[in-house]
């Protein structure tokens, strides 16, 4: 955990290799029966960690957003395809956009919405990917080059009046190639008591975001806590520095790849693996 | 502070001309500007120095500071006794409670969020489990009797946080009757807490699909429950408003609260300020009467306003609000029927069968009697419940309640597996403790003290 670069931690990134072949026996986990299988021409099935490996696939925009796959029937990982079922695969996507009607007041948000980014000079399609409907909440996948001119017009537009930024926070899908960062965004209207989600995404290389915080001052500290534990810099940020970590520590620890660190015992050497790298069931 | 101006000159004028290297505190320079040391008496020495007058000095107030809520620290740009500026410096108690959600079970989650806001910890675990709940669709077959056990508790919670916030604020301030008098009204809500959860603190009671157990019949002397709730509820109606008499129509407290923290309507929406600092404002916005939740528009209570938007008239809603929550809780034992605590899906019910054993928790022996000799299914299902936990289905969700600081929004993401995959705390302290600035500056630090308190942070929801 020391350096400037604690983001290369326990779980590899992806290399163009493991790009190549998806299912790709790791040499440590390959006994003697999965060899033995390749020998004979089948695919070695080994379970890889959910969002540990590239999927290769290009960003998807308008379709359900695809974040990492499962394999297997039981959802353990690490100990080779003991239960046979390892040949299963199935891709691990979000809930995928709605179309209209949308239920409830939602289509009225929408149409407000649309209506007051016309105003502003700027088509709904080009600002908003897509809307997604699920547990009867809203969330709106917005352009992050155009978060600001949404937030102006959610906050303002009577018709929506979200007056206030309910929370910033965000969700590391390092399976989510090229939209690796998620900034989600909460907003509450008293006026109309209606919620809504927006859901930014950023890559890793890139890892930019407007600030809201010329939009809603109680973005402020949310999204410093953002930065702090996911790396997303809000461009625009008055004063973007750590809050809950100190300021001279190195990583963002709520990113999936950050390293846990195990715990030595004092017994035979042995070592209590970090909790990323334990066996699960999930 | 006129005595002390006065043994300064005093002490000017028998040295009039050199305060000495003896007399002065040994300062230092860096980049920053000089830099003292204060220990003890020798403030007067620093202020005598014709250098140091009208200077702006830092003072750092906290994070080990007994009126600062625990370990919150205050930054303050100090002009004599004005506050120029304000800022605060959070983290000293974060424990990375997000992180630790995701290398557990779901229901094993309840554990951590109770230690958050841990002066609210019912309210932290409801809310968590109505977002579980909401991504299982499991939201309506939640039984009555859970859901009315979930208010009743919460409508407690909230008595006993707002206690605190009246006992800690009132020590703050000098009032120590308020302090031991609010701490002894909140320990009969934890006896109570500790007799239907088995802890009076950090309960992980309340768990996705239901309640952990079913609320006990009787309470240790074999007392029936709801009597003993009545009489809680009954001396809390007996002394609550001797509490308040202490304070309400006091001189002192009123000079030191009125007026103190100032913020309007205006600010809280920029802000995003909620809970009694808006109500404070008049603006009666309450998420139990706008978007109810656990069957909230059922029950009868009003919501308290006050319109000083100051210190005072948090103070004031905190007192309404507590008699308010008394009368839900009222209605709550009138409600609570017999009947299962936990969703009738074998999947979700987690642990399957749990009695109170002599230790205080564990399972029934009837039950572990079945599972063992049997029905060799049921223990396989029970072991695969208990250690790997049930599955949650792909998919994010929101859920906000009305805690006793304000909204407490819980974002839960699940990539439908056995644990979370991220679930972050929207914590009202984290949010209300932006309006530090806006409340202190240009005011006096002792009003800092005041300002604070009447914004009632807990630092384990902020730093969570």
């Amino acid at each position: 955990m020391s350096g400037d670069t604690p983001a290369g931690g326990p779980v590899p990134a992806a290399s163009p290799e493991a790009r190549d072949t998806p299912v790709t026996p790791a040499a440590d986990q390959a006994d003697s029966v999965e060899e033995q299988r390749v020998a004979d021409g089948q695919e070695a099935s080994v379970v890889v960690p959910v969002g540990a490996v590239d999927l290769g696939l290009a960003p998807v925009l308008d379709g359900p957003e695809m974040i990492g796959r499962r394999q297997g029937a039981f959802g353990v990982a690490g100990s080779g395809d003991t239960s046979g079922f390892g040949g299963l695969v199935a891709p691990i996507t979000m809930p995928g956009p709605s179309s209209r009607p949308y239920g409830g007041d939602f289509d009225a948000v929408a149409d407000e919405l649309e209506l007051a980014l016309a105003d502003a000079g700027l088509p709904m399609a080009g600002a908003i990917e897509k809307v997604v409907v699920d547990h009867g909440e809203l969330t709106l996948y917005v352009a992050r080059e155009h978060l600001e001119a949404v937030g102006r017009a959610l906050r303002d537009e009577p018709g929506l009046r979200y007056e206030i930024c309910h929370s910033v926070s965000g969700v590391h899908y390092p399976g989510d190639a090229g939209r690796e960062l998620h900034a989600v965004i909460h907003l509450l209207s008293i006026t109309h008591k209606r919620r809504l989600r927006l859901e930014v995404a950023c890559p890793d290389e890139d890892p930019h975001i407007p600030s809201l915080t010329g939009v809603w001052p109680s973005a402020d500290w949310h999204e410093r806590e953002t930065w702090d534990m996911f790396g997303i810099v809000f461009d625009g940020h008055p004063a973007l520095t750590r809050i809950l970590m100190p300021d001279d520590w190195p990583g963002h620890p709520q990113r999936k790849d950050y390293p846990l660190g195990g715990i030595p015992v004092e017994y035979k050497g042995a070592t209590t693996p970090p909790p990323d790298q334990r066996r699960v069931y999930s | 502070m006129s005595t002390t101006y006065e043994s300064g000159e005093a002490f000017e004028a028998a040295a009039p001309a050199d305060p000495g290297p003896a007399t002065a505190a040994p300062g230092y320079d860096t980049t920053e500007g000089r830099v003292f040391t204060v220990t003890g008496g020798d403030w007067d020495s620093i202020t005598l120095d014709p250098a140091q007058e009208n200077e702006r000095i830092v003072v750092n107030m906290g994070p080990q500071h007994p009126s600062t809520h625990g370990v919150l620290r205050l930054i303050l740009e100090l002009e004599g006794e004005l506050v120029q500026e304000a800022r605060c410096g959070i983290g000293y108690l974060h424990t990375g409670i997000e992180k630790n959600l995701e290398y557990r079970t779901w229901t094993q989650g309840t554990t951590f969020v109770t230690r958050m806001d841990y002066l609210s910890s019912l309210f932290n675990e409801t809310a968590y489990c109505l977002a579980v709940e909401r991504l299982l669709g499991i939201s309506d077959q939640v039984p009555e009797r859970a859901n009315v056990a979930r208010v009743m508790l919460m409508e407690l919670n909230r008595i006993s946080s707002h206690l605190v916030c009246l006992a800690t604020g009132g020590m703050e301030l000098g009032a120590l009757t308020a302090m031991t008098f609010g701490f002894r009204e909140r320990e009969l809500i934890l006896d109570l807490f500790e007799l239907v959860t088995g802890l009076r603190m950090n309960h992980a009671y309340i768990r996705p699909g239901g309640l952990a157990q079913d609320l006990p019949d009787k309470d240790d002397k074999g007392q029936d429950l709801k009597v003993r709730i009545q009489q809680t509820i009954d001396t809390l109606r007996k002394r609550l408003p001797d509490t308040a008499n202490l304070l309400v129509d006091n001189t002192i407290w009123m000079g030191r609260t009125s007026g103190i923290g100032y913020l309007d309507l205006t600010g809280c929406m920029a802000l995003g300020i909620t809970g009694p600092i808006l109500r404070s404002t008049g603006y009666p916005w309450d998420l139990r009467k706008e978007m109810p939740y656990c069957g909230y528009e059922t029950y009868e209570f009003d919501v308290v306003t006050e319109t000083s938007a100051d210190a005072y008239g948090r103070f004031l809603v905190r007192l309404g609000e507590m008699q308010q929550s008394l009368r839900i809780v009222e209605q709550c034992l009138d409600r609570l029927q017999p009947g299962p605590v936990m969703v009738d899906d074998p999947k979700i019910g987690w642990p399957a069968q749990l009695a109170l054993g002599a230790d205080g928790m564990g399972n029934s022996l009837e039950h572990i009697r079945q599972i063992m000799g049997t029905s060799m299914e049921a223990l396989i299902h029970h072991f695969k419940l208990v250690t790997e936990g049930f599955s949650v289905p792909v998919g994010q969700a929101y859920q906000v309640i009305e805690a006793p600081r304000g909204e407490l929004g819980v974002h839960v993401v699940s990539n439908g597996g056995t644990r979370p995959y991220r679930v972050h705390f929207r914590d009202p302290s984290f949010n209300n403790l932006q309006a530090v600035a806006a409340m202190c500056e240009g005011g006096q630090i002792a009003d800092v003290v005041a300002a604070v308190a009447s914004i009632d942070p807990v630092m384990g929801g902020v730093d969570r």
